[in-house]
């Protein structure tokens, strides 16, 4: 039986439940102003909640920010 | 004790300095003398410099050895013997230190919240940390980031299924996806430097504190035991999943330092990288591999506390000697200007 070549595989999307959405890569984002970036990664994280201070890639700026002594960290 | 001598690699690390009765048995050993039958391991502390030492010399055998040192030593059965209790010794205190469980969703759920004014080393460097303080950072981490993802790669033959093909895709990630330039231990090279600092394997050893050298040891030990794949899971979990926004505080201590694009870049680059090897971690490795298995999921809690207890310390013995206005390292951080 022929194998199937990888790149005939549908690249995959990830949508996570509380992060970024995961695309297999290589990608290159198009911004609604024109500016492209371009991620070389096997997989990119893709900020959807838009705190992301590298966006349209995630950063993890979507959690949780909370102030706390070092023992309820614990 | 065998004596055939084999040539060195050319990368094989100086031995460092002894530091107590276990490390310079050691060390004597890797110079071809005898092991003393008499050695007081269990006396020693367990986190103490000799113990740590002791154990560090042990595991760098089956990394790069060292310059002069037999590569055929790596399985003496009088150092694995030692090694052993060593390790027994390292184990048992951590076990004692850690309050253990099963629940890994427990364990991941307060690593992905931020706590913005907890302590740090790498809270402190974005607001206020200096650069001397910056480059005795980077050269501590360098016993760990100079092979990173090597500790790690042992796991692999020891997983299966969609746990094993997820962690591969990390690790390819770390070694730079097929590019040598890209590997995460050659940025993190091309770092030290750009601060000035040497990138020749093993060069900080002798002024690594005790806390820095048990936090690789606790890799490599987990990373060589098979019985301990679930707790090098957990430890590479703890790593992946708080590594990015450490990062990101360590890219703006970069700009904030005015340090240069390979700084930067290596630290930019792990932002990115550990966003996504956070989801693949959580939900391609910890949720396959301890799904149905109580015992696993143990391990892997007994992990990730004794990561999370190792950075602790690790932090704490940092910011201390900083807040006092002291070196967080053994000894002054030797100047390489000859060989950076």
């Amino acid at each position: 039986m022929p194998s199937v070549p990888p790149e005939a595989l549908p690249h995959r999307v990830v949508v996570t439940a509380d992060g970024p959405i995961l695309v297999e890569g290589p990608v290159e984002v198009e911004l609604p102003d024109g500016r492209k970036a371009v991620s070389e990664r096997p997989v990119t994280a893709l900020c959807v909640c838009g705190n992301s201070r590298r966006y349209p890639f995630c950063d993890t700026s979507h959690r949780r920010r909370v102030r706390s002594a070092r023992e309820e960290e614990r | 004790m065998t004596t055939t001598p084999t040539a060195p690699a050319l990368s094989a690390p100086a031995l460092p300095l002894a530091r107590g009765p276990l490390s310079a048995a050691v060390l004597a050993a890797l110079r071809g003398g005898p092991l003393p039958d008499e050695l007081d391991v269990e006396g020693a502390d367990p986190f103490g410099d000799d113990l740590q030492l002791a154990l560090y010399v042990c595991y760098e055998l089956h990394y790069r050895g060292f310059a002069g040192v037999d590569d055929d030593l790596e399985w003496d059965p009088a150092l694995l013997g030692l090694r052993r209790r060593l390790e027994a010794a390292f184990l048992a205190a951590l076990r004692a230190e850690v309050p253990g469980g099963g629940d890994v969703a427990a364990e991941i759920e307060p690593l992905l919240v931020e706590h913005v004014d907890a302590p740090g080393v790498s809270r402190h460097l974005r607001r206020r940390g200096e650069l001397w303080q910056f480059r005795e950072y980077i050269a501590l981490r360098s016993l760990y980031h100079l092979k990173e993802a090597d500790p790690q790669a042992w796991v692999i033959p020891r997983l299966e299924g969609e746990a094993k093909a997820a962690l591969v895709s990390v690790e390819h990630d770390e070694y730079g996806a097929g590019r040598g330039e890209r590997m995460h231990a050659q940025l993190f090279a091309d770092m030290m430097r750009e601060l000035g600092l040497s990138d020749r394997y093993g060069a900080y050893v002798d002024v690594a504190p005790a806390p820095v050298i048990a936090e690789v040891n606790f890799m490599s030990m987990s990373g060589l035991h098979r019985a301990l794949r679930g707790a090098l899971v957990g430890q590479f979990a703890v790593v992946e999943l708080t590594s990015s926004p450490g990062s990101d505080r360590l890219v703006r201590a970069a700009e904030r330092l005015g340090c240069g694009p390979a700084t930067i870049g290596f630290y930019a680059e792990h932002v990115e990288a550990d966003a996504v090897h956070e989801q693949v971690v959580r939900h391609g490795i910890l949720a396959p591999l301890v799904a149905g298995d109580p015992a696993m999921a143990e391990a892997v809690v007994f992990g990730m506390q004794a990561a999370n207890l190792l950075d602790a310390r690790l932090s704490d013995h940092v910011l201390a000697a900083w807040h006092a206005g002291r070196s967080a390292l053994v000894g002054p951080l030797p100047e390489h200007a000859a060989d950076a």
